[in-house]
Formats: structure tokens, C-alpha cells, sequence
């Protein structure tokens, strides 16, 4: 128990960093989990191609919320190609624990937000 | 053995090979019997034997094993309908679970007696599977969708029923017992009422058939649909109850082998009921397993089942009232079945159900297929504990404790 609520995880879940949302943003995307109703939005700002501002909003596990704030904290300065390259891998190594199928699908929710997001980017 | 309710579940553990697993190093504590049950010995010791010795294809061979093995899936037919008291065998048709029973209704017959500006009724209690099917017919012929309401205690509202009847109701299609929230509908009552308006019933029964008493006679429903994974028997296998003057009329469902009685180039005519809704080879094996399955339950008893559940879920609701922080959905009487979703303060369903799978408790967190349900309700998600002929008191203590337990790893 105590493995798998590690607490770097537990402190994201209870002090979530960038929470909340922007106006105008150029990436905004929300998407829910239909097994168990949690939801996640994203909202990014870019400055010369790199994430200069994001903020996450929703309701969820700790898994999933955890990892919506991790992953805030990992794309911020980064440029929308290196954000195209964010794999599950990368999330489960920032989570840093092994999740099963189901709950995996809790700790990507946040990645698939973006990945929708950044499809969309492109097709404007 | 209980004497009130004439079941010892102790007793009937020993019949269930998985009980004896651990989980985490702790005893397998299984309370999620709404999303499946497991399997008795006699079940999988079925399927096993009819692999090993008697297996065909059915109704195309003459050969001894064709004869044995369509012989053993007939047979479990019959057990299936006196099981539920079908009045006559024609009317039991094999598929593949309850959903792929209603979705066979919703095509076969909603696409031939459905029509533009045609009301469907359903409620805002069922699970997806009663759901989805009849809003895809609604939309494909252009007939409305109504949803009889359901009060904050978590019952369904007779009277915004009344409503929605008086008006071009084709069909009402509801849940016998609620997934989520263990309420048990006056089936008799809805269909009834419903008759008198002029509309056919199906009764989802994919929480009532594998835990209490279920007659399609008495209840008079025109569709009834259940799955076999559900009540001790294997995957992949359900069942519909038709009315046979319906299912006469009704154009098949899907086409192909089986389910024929003469094939030209270019058009073909209907085998006989029950089998012209069984086309290509059917899931003969778990067919067999769900009759061993109705085999065990009929000996076991519905009545004492019934009551079995209901004494665990009064049981689960007197602890959960006195636990700090923990909500239960749906009716507080008694009158309910073995299915309690609750909340528990600050708590996430998902992490609650993590906690417990440490603790070897095995619940079902999130929606239960019954999203609008849950917006009704106005929650995110909730934890469900259900429970079956082999839960114990003594698993009850253990949910509530674990709960305690997550309480203190997870919340403040």
C-alpha cells in the first residue's frame, strides 16, 4: 500500500502544482475516463513554440490527478515536437511505480488530454 | 446454517476453488459479485467433462458426440426455462450475455414495431446495456426516448411512469434490480401498467435471475434478458426470454448457419424457435456450464439466496451508517438486494478499491455502466460492495475495516 501511494505521489495529490485554468489558451482539452466518470482538462500557453504557462483542472483518483500534475511539472518550457514524443513510459517513470491495465488507465488519462490536444493544434 | 435464511455460506465456500486464494497475503475477501460471480466446482468440472468426452458441434452431425452434445445444450435449455418458469422452451433463446439479449430486441423487433414520433420508455436507473440499444433504435427511426425518474432515495417514480405512458409507448425496457443501487422495482406493477397502455416490456434481469426468485409468468414481462457469468455459470453465455407469439414474428437477428430452415441462391426461410435467433455454432460448452450452474443454485435454493443477500446488505448498511464519513446510495430499507454503493468522504472510489485490494477485499469502483444514474445522483463515482450466496458476515467486517484503514493511509 504504502509502495504504491508513494509519497511524492501522495504530495502532488494533496498540493497539486499548476492547478486550475487559463483564458485564451492556446491548447485547451478535457476528456473523461468512462469506467469511473474522472476528468481531466488541460490548458497551455505557448511563447516561441515552448510551453510557457499550463494549468490542469478536473476531479479524479489520486492516480490520475497525481499524474496530471506530475506531467504539468515535466512539459513546462518544453516545445510542442518534445511534447509529441511523450510515451506511457514516460508517465509511468514519473510516476514511478507499475501500474496494472485497468489502472493504467487512470495515470495516462493526463497524457491522453494532451496527446487530443496537441492533435488538434495540428489540424489548424 | 443460518436458520432464518436456510444457508450456510460456509459451507457452500468449500464449492468454490478460487475462495481458498489468497490476495496480498490476505484471505480473498470477493464482493464484487454485480460485475461477475465466480464459478463452483461443479461448473468448471462441466465444462471440463464435456471437452473431454462429449464435445461436437450441435444439430449438424449424427454422430454419437453431435447426439451427446446437442443433446447436453438442449438439455440445459430446459433447465434454463423451468429455472425461470418459462411456460413453454421455444421461448429461450442462447446468447451471448443480456447485453447481446437486448440489443437482439432492439433490432429484431424495435426495427420492425418502432416508428417515427413512437415512445420508448427506459429509466434513469439502467445500465448501459438498456440503455445505449434503445437510444441507437430511438435515433434510427426517429421515435423518443423518456426516462421515468428516479427520487433522491433511489427508487423509481411511478407516477412520472403514469406520465410517460399516456402517449404512443411502444416499449418499456427497465431493471428488475438496480446495479448500482440495490433497489428492487415492483417488475409486476411497471408491466401492468404498462400492458394497459398498449406497450410490450423487457425486464432487464441481470441482477434479479441470479439472486432471488424469478417467474416470467408472474412478472408477464414480453422480453426478459439475464447472463449466465453472473450466476455461477461461464462467460459468453446469456439468455432471452421471449414471448413465442413475438418471437414468431419477429425477423431474425443475425443470419448465417443454424438458424435456418432452407437455403436457395438467393433467399432462405427460418428455422423453427428457438433456434432461428441461434445462428452460427453457438457457446455449446458454456450453455452446458450454465445449466450446471442453475443445477447448483436450484439446489441451493433461490428463497434462501434471496434472503441470504438481503441479511448481509442490512447487515453492510447498519455498519456502514455508524462508520464516519461513509454515504450509501439508494434505499436504506431493508428491502433491497445484496448490492451497497457508497462514498466515502475525501476518498476517491478508485483509491478506496486499491486500499481494499491490499487489504485482499475485492469491490467495484467508478460508474457500474450507469453514467446517467450517477449525474442523476449528482456523483462522481461511487464504491460498490456485492454480495453473493458465499459472502459472510466476517467480509462485511473486513470491507468496513479496511475502509478505516484507507481513511487513515489516504485521507487528510
Amino acid at each position: 500500500m504504502e509502495n504504491f501511494y508513494r509519497e511524492h505521489i501522495l504530495d502532488h495529490y494533496r498540493h497539486p502544482r499548476n492547478q486550475g485554468t487559463l483564458e485564451d489558451a492556446d491548447i485547451s482539452c478535457e476528456r473523461d475516463n468512462p469506467v469511473c466518470g474522472d476528468v481531466v482538462r488541460l490548458d497551455i500557453r505557448l511563447s516561441d513554440g515552448r510551453v510557457s504557462e499550463v494549468r490542469f483542472s478536473g476531479h479524479g483518483c489520486v492516480i490520475s490527478m497525481a499524474s496530471a500534475s506530475i506531467l504539468t511539472e515535466e512539459i513546462l518550457g518544453k516545445t510542442v515536437e518534445e511534447l509529441m514524443t511523450l510515451q506511457d513510459e514516460d508517465v509511468f517513470r514519473m510516476l514511478g511505480i507499475t501500474l496494472g491495465p485497468v489502472r493504467a488507465k487512470c495515470g495516462l488519462l493526463p497524457l491522453r488530454v494532451l496527446q487530443r490536444g496537441l492533435a488538434r493544434l495540428g489540424e489548424t | 446454517m443460518n436458520t432464518q435464511t436456510g444457508l450456510d455460506p460456509l459451507a457452500l465456500r468449500a464449492d468454490f476453488p478460487v475462495l481458498a486464494r489468497e490476495v496480498h497475503g490476505k484471505p480473498l475477501a470477493y464482493l464484487d459479485n454485480a460485475a461477475s460471480t465466480q464459478k463452483p466446482r461443479v461448473v468448471i468440472e462441466t465444462l471440463e467433462k464435456f471437452y473431454r468426452v462429449h464435445y461436437a458441434n450441435i444439430h449438424r452431425g449424427v454422430h454419437t458426440l453431435s447426439e451427446e452434445a446437442t443433446a447436453a445444450y438442449e438439455e440445459a435449455r430446459d433447465k434454463v426455462a423451468a429455472f425461470i418458469n418459462a411456460p413453454h422452451r421455444s421461448g429461450v433463446i442462447f446468447t451471448h450475455n443480456a447485453t447481446e439479449a437486448i440489443n437482439l430486441v432492439a433490432y429484431a423487433w424495435g426495427r420492425a414495431n418502432v416508428g417515427p414520433g413512437d415512445r420508448i420508455v427506459v429509466t434513469e436507473m439502467e445500465h448501459h446495456s438498456n440503455l445505449v440499444p434503445w437510444q441507437l433504435l430511438a435515433r434510427e427511426v426517429g421515435a423518443e426516448l423518456a426516462h421515468v425518474s428516479v427520487t433522491d432515495e433511489g427508487r423509481l417514480d411511478l407516477e412520472s411512469l403514469d406520465r410517460l405512458l399516456q402517449g404512443p409507448v411502444k416499449l418499456v425496457a427497465f431493471t428488475h434490480v438496480s446495479n448500482v443501487l440495490g433497489t428492487v422495482n415492483p417488475a409486476r406493477e411497471i408491466t401492468t401498467r404498462a400492458h394497459a397502455a398498449g406497450a410490450r416490456v423487457l425486464v432487464d434481469a441481470a441482477q434479479s435471475v441470479p439472486h432471488l426468485p424469478v417467474d416470467v409468468g408472474a412478472l408477464d414481462c414480453d422480453f426478459l434478458a439475464f447472463s449466465g457469468h453472473k450466476m455461477c455459470g461461464p462467460t459468453g453465455i446469456g439468455v432471452l426470454y421471449g414471448r413465442p407469439e413475438l418471437l414468431e414474428k419477429m425477423p431474425p437477428f443475425l443470419t448465417g448457419g443454424g438458424m435456418i430452415s432452407r437455403v436457395g441462391r438467393t433467399e432462405a426461410s427460418w428455422a423453427d424457435l428457438p433456434w432461428k435467433f441461434e445462428a452460427g455454432t453457438p457457446a455449446i460448452a458454456e450453455a452446458v456450464g450454465l445449466g450446471a450452474a442453475v443445477d447448483y443454485l436450484s439446489a441451493v435454493g433461490m428463497e434462501p439466496v434471496w434472503a441470504h443477500e438481503q441479511e448481509l446488505a442490512a447487515y453492510t448498511l447498519e455498519r456502514l451508517e455508524e462508520a464516519p464519513g461513509v454515504r450509501v446510495v439508494g434505499p436504506l430499507a431493508r428491502e433491497r438486494s445484496g448490492v451497497v454503493a457508497f462514498t466515502v468522504a475525501s476518498i476517491h472510489p478508485h483509491d478506496l478499491a486499491q486500499a481494499l485490494d491490499w487489504e485482499g477485499v475485492a469491490i467495484r469502483a467508478g460508474l457500474h455502466c450507469a453514467q446517467p444514474l450517477h449525474e442523476r445522483l449528482g456523483l462522481e463515482a461511487t464504491a460498490r460492495a456485492s454480495f453473493y450466496l458465499y459472502n459472510t458476515r466476517k467480509e462485511v467486517d473486513r470491507l468496513v475495516e479496511g475502509i478505516q484503514k484507507a481513511q487513515g493511509w489516504l485521507a487528510g
